[in-house]
């Protein structure tokens, strides 16, 4: 043992950085949905970048070390503390055995990514430690966080040692409104032409329900879907379509009336349209929305997709770089 | 039938194999992903089978987007020429129609259904041409189904019935999809059953449960310790119709580790299917009775 949760947060979970290969199961990626924010936060105490941490979302948890540990939080601003006293995010810090890492109230962003040197120690469940609540698999337990759980790390060291810090223009977070880039495509042909302009040039806003497994978007104009027969199996909705697979990311629009942006827990198909896709560089970003915040989405081709991309990994780079 | 492609952000290839339902389809689609597979292609990273589409998720950091289309086109010219032949499993499910947890959890839900004076089974008979809802049961579990797409949360199969397009049994969804519904409900959505792998929302109509877990992420069932997913696409599924004390035997079974689905190897044939369905769906249940 290493860390007991004295009070665990809203839905606080083990994270890394996913398992790939069983969505044709109906068994999501899961991992950070910040995956930018959990690799720098590992880069900082040392650790592997895929490693385990803790994601919390809107609110902190308490946790009581009982060994000497290297920390980072980084993805929010939800400001940590050590025994009451302040402590900088994207920057690692010291721990001592009985000191309690708690947080202030969440500033901006909604996830905080906690990551402890040596790395949380659960099991691998098909290749991950990440947490699928839905689906009561990997993570501690299947869960989120409880008030008495005991966590292990993998090993008991100072990793890199404090004071490593993070650029604050190598910090990546949303703007306001939230700029999401989108790629049109999948059932895009399905909806009139105005709606089309209508998505991309509306403001939305996060809607409550926006969780691991996807996000809801309101405030938008109704999207109207071209008159046409109903293919057979689809079902009497004008935006059903015959089940089939959902990309990560995929905006799907049910009754036309508040696009949902599935996301690491997504479920894996269903019978609603989906008229585009969120790029893979954006993805990060969604997890740092809040209910109500304002949010565009900004039509780009694939080139501009694969551009975003590379950027996404250059900054990534100059990270590294800034902390060999 | 024409396929059609479109990606899914830099990362997901969709590729519709048809717009609407069909086993021609299905098969189309489970032959093309088999071949992705069979053709190890670097920068896969998810091969998704659905009902008449799939996805590959891939690496464009390895395969470009072009390219990546480009290898699935060439397997779509070979997969033309595939025989609809596979060597899949047969699989009884008993299934406990008009069970009493379904119906308490669709009483809780009516004002959300099309009909809120009756039962999601009457309605089902009544818009589907059948006398009453021992006819519609009786047809639902009369012929077998293929799995035609796993997934929604972990482990549900969605299946179509090996019937021709006349006899298909279509059920709208709920108006409004339900907060809650039991474990192990067996639902009809579309032209769609499937299995509940898990309580959680649902939108598809409820007429059982089986008493069968499909989904152990404990992996303590005796039938799924080897792996926690019970179904693949490409299975056939026979539903058989069971009573609350068989339901009681099976489900103290699983509990003691002691239950073992019926389950047996088969080589399906669509051509020889499609020649015959009647004929063939006879000789699939010898298979699966037969000792």
């Amino acid at each position: 043992m290493a860390i007991k949760v004295i009070s665990p947060g809203l839905a606080t979970t083990v994270q890394d950085l996913g398992r790939p290969g069983y969505y044709h199961l109906g068994i999501p990626i899961s991992g950070g949905m910040d995956r930018y924010a959990l690799r720098v936060a590992n880069m900082l105490v040392g650790n592997d970048e895929d490693a385990a941490v803790l994601e919390a979302v809107f609110m902190g948890p308490e946790l009581e070390f009982t060994a000497d540990a290297t920390v980072a939080v980084t993805g929010a601003d939800l400001p940590p503390k050590v025994d009451g006293e302040a402590r900088e995010s994207w920057s690692s810090f010291e721990i001592k055995a009985g000191q309690v890492l708690s947080f202030d109230y969440l500033k901006s962003g909604a996830r905080a990514y906690i990551a402890i040197s040596g790395g949380i120690d659960v099991p691998i469940v098909l290749g991950s430690r990440s947490t699928y609540a839905l689906g009561a698999l990997g993570g501690f337990e299947g869960r989120a966080l409880g008030k008495d759980d005991e966590l292990k790390l993998l090993s008991e060291t100072l990793g890199a040692g404090s004071g490593r810090t993070v650029a604050p223009e190598l910090r990546r977070l949303p703007g306001n409104p939230a700029e999401l880039r989108a790629l049109p495509g999948l059932y895009w042909h399905w909806i009139t032409e105005d709606s089309g302009t209508n998505f991309f040039s509306d403001t939305w806003k996060v809607a409550p329900e926006a969780d691991r497994i996807g996000y809801r978007f309101k405030g938008g104009q109704h999207i109207q879907f071209n008159e046409r027969e109903r293919p057979f199996g689809a079902g009497s909705d004008p935006s059903n379509i015959v089940d089939g697979c959902y990309p990560y990311g995929s905006i799907q629009v049910p009754g036309g009336t508040e696009p949902i942006v599935l996301h690491r827990d997504a479920v894996s198909g269903g019978g609603y349209a989906m008229i585009g896709t969120v790029i893979s560089a954006d993805m990060d970003l969604i997890g740092q929305l809040q209910p109500h915040s304002e949010t565009r989405f900004v039509k780009v081709d694939m080139e501009e997709a694969l551009a975003a991309r590379h950027d996404r990994r250059a900054l990534l780079d100059k990270v590294r770089a800034s902390l060999a | 039938m024409k396929t059609r492609y479109t990606f899914g952000g830099d990362e997901h290839v969709f590729v519709e194999v048809d717009e609407e339902m069909s086993l021609e389809a299905f098969f189309k689609s489970l032959s093309m992903t088999n071949g992705v597979r069979d053709k190890n292609i670097k920068g896969v990273t998810e091969i998704c089978p659905a009902n008449a589409s799939f996805q590959i998720k891939f690496d464009p950091d390895v395969i470009s987007p072009n390219e990546m289309l480009a290898e699935l086109k060439k397997i779509e010219a070979t997969a033309e020429h595939a025989d609809h032949t596979i060597e899949t499993r047969i699989v009884e499910v008993p299934v406990f129609y008009k069970d009493p947890w379904t119906h308490e959890t669709l009483m809780r839900f009516r004002e959300r259904h099309q009909d809120p004076n009756g039962t999601d089974l009457d309605y089902a008979a009544k818009i589907n041409g059948f006398d009453n809802a021992d006819e519609f049961i009786k047809a639902h579990h009369s012929a077998p189904w293929f799995v035609s797409m796993v997934g929604f949360v972990a482990g549900l199969p969605f299946l179509y019935q090996m019937v021709d397009r006349a006899r298909q049994l279509e059920v709208p969804k709920y108006l409004r999809p339900r907060t809650d519904t039991p474990k192990l409900t067996v639902g009809y959505g579309g032209c769609f059953s499937c299995i509940y792998s898990v309580r959680g929302a649902g939108g598809y109509q409820m007429f059982g449960v089986t008493p069968m877990p499909i989904y152990d992420p404990k992996q303590e069932i005796s039938y799924l310790k080897d792996f926690m997913v019970f179904f693949k696409p490409g299975d056939i599924v026979k539903f058989a119709p069971i009573d609350r004390a068989t339901h009681d035997k099976i489900a103290a079974e699983v509990e003691a580790g002691s239950y073992q689905p019926r389950v047996k190897t088969v080589t399906f044939s669509l051509d020889d299917f499609n020649n015959d369905i009647d004929a063939y769906n006879q000789k699939l249940e010898e298979v699966l009775y037969g000792d």
